[in-house]
């Protein structure tokens, strides 16, 4: 395959063949490398085939294989000829990232950082299977799906000013929750409020670059040392059971044929069945957002159990990283209304946008990119030149590199637990194999994805954290 | 012969599973399945589900044969042990199987080791020579 280099960040799959528009891809050299070991190209050039497509398929500097679309993906379609599809969202529909700002700073909570740890283990339910707190008919499960975190505020976790701090403002307006299966329904009422397994996690964080001063004080982070909160988690088994759903339900309609991978399955956007995807994904968001909310409740109650108060625990952001949303966008010259697919992509709006939340529209929205297992995370700002190059987005975290299979042969849980604490990083997790598989070596260096999304302007570094307690799945 | 054989994979699990019937490589990729998440070996038979699943096509039904395994663990909290009674007819445009899942319900003394989301098509294949083997990858 044809790879056109641009510039040092730039690089292009030529229109060509099937292709309806250009594949452009921002990456480095050094991770371009990975990146061509796997099947990310052929499938970005897939993406750029599909009916309707606008601009470019774009890939993000942490992309890696996915199902149909590559991780990192990111595509805009017509919304009167252009189509959706699941498996341009992702099976973890809206696993995202919130983030909680602290007063205090590593010095305050360092004596009792184990007991914090501790205590947001045993009040947030976490590992595979493990059941929620909560016990839910499906008429409470359906009003989950359809009002996201407000229903989860209106029902005491958390506060009305998180909303604001949302994405969509923790709610998308178009869930129809009626829509989802019953097999859906059945696997999202045990786990509401809960963590999950595999890459989520929950980290207490320490704020140590700031590389925008100004910028950081809008989102407020103030000092280094600062204490921050990372949740990082989705719509559990019911966002899978909606993807699922729907690609059956797709090919059911559509057949097969004429897809060069079976996971681009489709459907035109203004099909009954499009629009019904659209509103159960967006059902599955909601749960999505009604989980981080109950997740950040718990521990603002562990801070203030723990430390004496939670008090300025605010909310810095919570963002959406596998969904399709309707957005405008400055196509042609033209302001155009299109449906934009990112999967494993963060939306990343610059100033002035109508979407972010009113405190932050003077900058540009909080961008969340977590790093890996016991490694970095970065909180970057949403840019007018990402509008214009990346339909408003950039990356979304690290990418793995080595599968689970060889992070268990060559690393033990045990192992990274102790070379962590030796680093001064508290570990608490429900798998020993889980951490030996999310063990960072196993993944993309998240330093150089985001120095990539900042040279390339589609997400500038705002801040810098490393944790300081880690409580995985 | 072997059950099912595990590949090299990036981001998630991808095995291979054998059978001298279409009906032996169904029952060997569910139990290659259910071992990415607990040991089938340590599941006592105490529970059984009767499973029936279609597909318009085997790919189809062989990634809905192996969700109800996901499905009956998250929502009934059930662990499958063995596969019994698989059978694999073709009806007109469709291909329907029906299994006995015997298993228990989770309890403390079980681990539970992995998790997987999806079953997918990534690289999915069903071959006939003078076995069967499918390959599949699942979303972990």
């Amino acid at each position: 395959m044809e790879i056109r280099k641009i510039n040092d960040y730039t690089w292009e799959i030529p229109k060509q063949g099937e292709m309806k528009v250009s594949t452009i891809i921002y990456i480095s050299e050094s991770l371009l490398e990975s990146v061509k070991r796997d099947q990310t190209l052929r499938q970005a050039r897939n993406v750029a085939c599909l009916r309707g497509i606008q601009k470019n398929a774009y890939v993000m500097p942490d992309a890696h294989q996915g199902y149909g679309f590559p991780i990192g993906g990111v595509a805009a379609f017509d919304m009167e000829d252009g189509i959706i599809s699941p498996g341009g969202v992702g099976y973890d529909i809206n696993c995202g990232v919130r983030l909680l700002r602290t007063d205090y700073f590593e010095k305050d909570i360092h004596q009792r950082r184990q007991q914090l740890l501790a205590e947001i283990f045993k009040e947030v339910p976490a590992g595979v299977g493990k059941g929620g707190r909560t016990h839910l008919t499906r008429k409470i499960l359906e009003d989950v799906c359809l009002r996201g975190a407000e229903w989860a505020v209106a029902n005491g976790y958390g506060r009305q000013e998180d909303l604001l701090r949302t994405e969509e403002n923790g709610k998308m307006e178009g869930a129809d929750p009626s829509l989802l299966s019953r097999r859906a329904i059945e696997r999202g009422i045990p786990q509401l409020g809960t963590l999950g397994a595999g890459n989520h996690f929950l980290e207490i964080q320490k704020v140590s670059e700031i590389f925008d001063e100004e910028i950081a004080e809008v989102f407020g982070i103030h000092f280094k040392g600062q204490i921050l909160v990372m949740i990082h988690c989705g719509s559990r088994g019911l966002g899978h059971q909606v993807a699922s759903d729907y690609i059956r339900l797709m090919e059911n309609k559509f057949g097969t044929r004429d897809l060069p991978d079976r996971e681009l399955i489709n459907a035109p956007i203004r099909s009954e069945l499009g629009q019904e995807y659209y509103k159960s994904m967006s059902a599955a968001v909601n749960f999505a957002f009604a989980n981080r909310q109950m997740i950040a409740h718990w521990v603002r109650n562990v801070f203030a159990r723990v430390m004496g108060s939670s008090e300025g625990m605010d909310q810095i952001y919570d963002v959406c990283h596998n969904v399709a949303k309707f957005e405008k966008h400055i196509i042609d010259g033209q302001t155009k209304k299109v449906c934009v697919h990112r999967k494993g992509a963060t939306r990343s709006f610059g100033p002035g946008r109508e979407e972010i939340p009113e405190v932050y529209r003077a900058v540009g929205q909080p961008v969340l990119i977590p790093g890996s297992m016991g490694t970095a995370s970065y909180i970057l700002v949403g840019t007018s030149e990402a509008e214009k190059i990346s339909f408003g987005s950039t990356a979304h975290g690290a990418g793995r590199v080595m599968s689970r299979h060889e992070a268990l042969r060559r690393f033990r849980g045990e192992k990274i637990k102790q070379e962590m604490e030796s680093k001064g990083i508290e570990l608490k997790s429900t798998s020993w194999k889980g951490v030996a598989e999310e063990a960072s070596q196993a993944y993309k260096d998240v330093d150089e994805v985001v120095r990539v999304s900042h040279k390339v302007g589609i997400g500038k570094l705002v801040a810098r954290v490393v944790p300081v307690a880690v409580m995985k799945g | 012969m072997r059950r099912y054989q595990f590949l090299r994979h990036t981001a998630d699990a991808k095995f291979r599973a054998f059978g001298s019937s279409l009906e032996e490589a169904f029952a060997n990729a569910a139990l290659a399945t259910a071992s990415l998440m607990w040991d089938c070996q340590k599941i006592k038979e105490r529970v059984e589900y009767k499973v029936t699943v279609e597909g318009r096509d085997l790919k189809q039904m062989l990634v809905n044969f192996l969700e109800e395994i996901l499905y009956l663990f998250e929502s009934k909290r059930f662990l499958l042990a063995v596969v019994d009674k698989i059978n694999i007819k073709r009806e007109k445009n469709k291909f329907k199987l029906k299994a006995v899942f015997k298993g228990d319900k989770y309890k403390d003394i079980y681990i539970i080791h992995g998790d997987v989301k999806a079953i997918t098509y990534n690289e999915m294949k069903i071959l006939n020579n003078d076995h069967f083997t499918l390959q599949v990858v699942v979303d972990i």
